[in-house]
């Protein structure tokens, strides 16, 4: 790994100060930066570690729960407020990653966490996002892992958070600083598709830094549900993963929330499926017919065609599990 | 190599509680460095010495509690936990496996809470309580989870132990530990190659059903 200076940031001042000089990066958890780092596919000149910043409350507000961007996901998967309000998240968290990385894993360094894609973690390989203009590597290479959807002729790489897949379901607000003051991005816009630059994973705007996530409330605690389907039963990316939430009243479903991870460089809301769920009963039948919906527009690569069927397999699933039905 | 190999086999049966086959190794190395090591290795070693110069000076303070020890150091920022548990502090228990958080071999308690010592920076752990594989026992008395390994055969090669025994008291302290498939899964960061799992789930399940206060 390449020496770097590092700062201990007593304030959210100094913090900022110093993340504004280019060549330097924020340690949170380090989970997977320090990885990053040790294989060269990054190496900043200096750290700044913002684990003494107190951003780490979890608090209900009035209109929702406010979570800090240096809460462990091992404590907001368990904190009461997060299971008894939005139990969609808490699934979602723990279907991420093992215990030990739970418990140095922050919200925040979740949501900035970068693509699994192998081609650009070797450093050997051409990599847009790594190294831009040098091609994809994964485009006509191995590409079981990578997406079905929103893909770029740069980039096919997927986002790899469970966490961000829950919060992108939820309706969740990022809240972020930076010289230009606060400001809030919603989730389903925090991260970007790859276009033109896929080395940008998301709109957080340069010297800008993460202060927490806030989850509006809702009526989705009863049924809701997080699916992951993956390579081994527990400690591995997603294959596909599926957040679905549903406000069931009377038998009929009021509101639907669906979110895929696996299949996208962002967190995939299906908005469209959501809307014609709106108003039906909570029938397979009728999750079959959203999950066809989600799917209009999928492209498969030489590897990842079993997306094409396992994504809308899951949807059903999920949606069958959030419903009660499974 | 032939040679180190060749004493693995003898080096079973010897007391566990000698070091006996650290020291070979350790031996071994010096004398494969003593052997590579003429005028134009030792003159390039001799280059190095601006780089130490300027290593030194990049060196910060590290304050940090081992097995109820007080260690005050100088770390390089990108000297991981693991590495200065293993190589300044020389508590070789902890394994280095993958060493990117994929295999859980470097696990350790920080304030009480399991970490991948791999990916955790030494810096960052300033002011706070590690405990590794060393600090279990009491004196001669072994803590009862590494009793239960012993006893059920939690392991073979025996290199992801120290890493599964302490992600298995933190697995019953978190209260994760209360039917097989829950133990499994808070257990699923980390592997073992020689598949013992039956066997670290079983040992996992007597520490917890007596009642042992881990």
């Amino acid at each position: 790994m390449k020496q770097f200076q590092y700062l201990r940031a007593s304030s959210q001042q100094e913090a900022l100060t110093a993340i504004a000089k280019p060549g330097t990066k924020i340690i949170a958890g380090g989970t997977n930066l320090v990885d990053l780092m040790k294989r060269g596919v990054t190496a900043p000149d200096k750290l700044v570690d913002i684990n003494h910043l107190p951003l780490k409350g979890i608090v209900a507000t009035k209109t929702g729960l406010h979570i800090g961007a240096l809460a462990l996901n091992s404590v907001v998967s368990e904190n009461s407020l997060v299971v008894q309000k939005q139990p969609l998240l808490a699934m979602a968290l723990k279907a991420g990653a093992s215990p030990q990385l739970r418990n140095m894993a922050t919200v925040g360094g979740n949501m900035m966490q970068r693509t699994r894609c192998t081609y650009f973690y070797d450093t050997t390989m051409p990599c847009n996002k790594r190294e831009p203009g040098t091609g994809c590597g994964a485009m006509e290479g191995y590409n079981r892992m990578h997406a079905i959807f929103g893909a770029s002729d740069h980039c096919i790489a997927v986002h790899p958070s469970d966490m961000c897949i829950g919060l992108a379901a939820l309706d969740a607000v990022v809240i972020v600083t930076g010289k230009k003051g606060e400001r809030r991005i919603p989730m389903t816009e925090f991260h970007r598709l790859p276009e033109d630059h896929p080395e940008l994973d998301n709109t957080l705007a340069p010297g800008e830094l993460i202060l927490g996530v806030e989850i509006p409330d809702n009526h989705f605690a009863k049924n809701s549900y997080y699916l992951k389907v993956r390579d081994r039963q527990s400690y591995a990316f997603a294959l596909v993963s599926v957040a679905a939430a549903l406000e069931i009243s009377g038998g009929a479903i009021k509101q639907a929330r669906l979110a895929m991870g696996g299949v996208a460089h962002k967190p995939w809301r299906l908005f469209e499926a959501e809307k014609a769920l709106v108003g039906k009963a909570a029938t397979e039948e009728n999750f079959k017919h959203a999950a066809e919906i989600a799917m209009q527009g999928a492209k498969a690569y030489e590897y990842n065609a079993f997306k094409l069927r396992l994504a809308p397999a899951s949807i059903t699933e999920a949606l069958k599990h959030a419903a009660g039905m499974a | 190599m032939e040679n180190e190999n060749a004493n693995f086999g003898p080096e079973h049966e010897l007391d566990p509680k000698d070091n006996s086959r650290r020291t070979f190794l350790k031996q071994s190395a010096l004398i494969t460095t003593v052997a590579l090591t003429p005028g134009i290795a030792a003159k390039a070693a001799d280059m190095h010495i601006d780089e130490k110069i300027a290593e030194a000076f990049e060196r910060v303070p590290l304050k940090m509690e081992v097995n109820g020890k007080a260690h005050s150091l100088m770390v390089e920022p990108r000297s991981t936990l693991l590495d200065i548990l293993r190589e300044q502090l020389d508590l070789t228990g902890t394994k280095k496996g993958c060493d990117y958080g994929q295999c859980g071999a470097c696990t350790v308690h920080v304030d009480g809470h399991r970490v991948n010592s791999c990916l955790t920076l030494g810096v960052m752990v300033n002011g706070k309580k590690v405990t590794t594989i060393e600090g279990l026992a009491k004196g001669d008395t072994l803590h009862p989870m590494q009793e239960a390994f012993l006893k059920h055969d939690g392991f073979q090669c025996g290199y992801c132990t120290p890493g599964q025994i302490m992600s298995a008291v933190a697995c019953i302290r978190e209260g994760h530990a209360n039917s097989e498939p829950e133990i499994r899964e808070y257990m699923s960061g980390n592997i073992c190659r020689c598949g013992a799992y039956p066997n670290i789930v079983n040992a996992i399940q007597e520490v917890k059903g007596g009642g042992f206060v881990v």
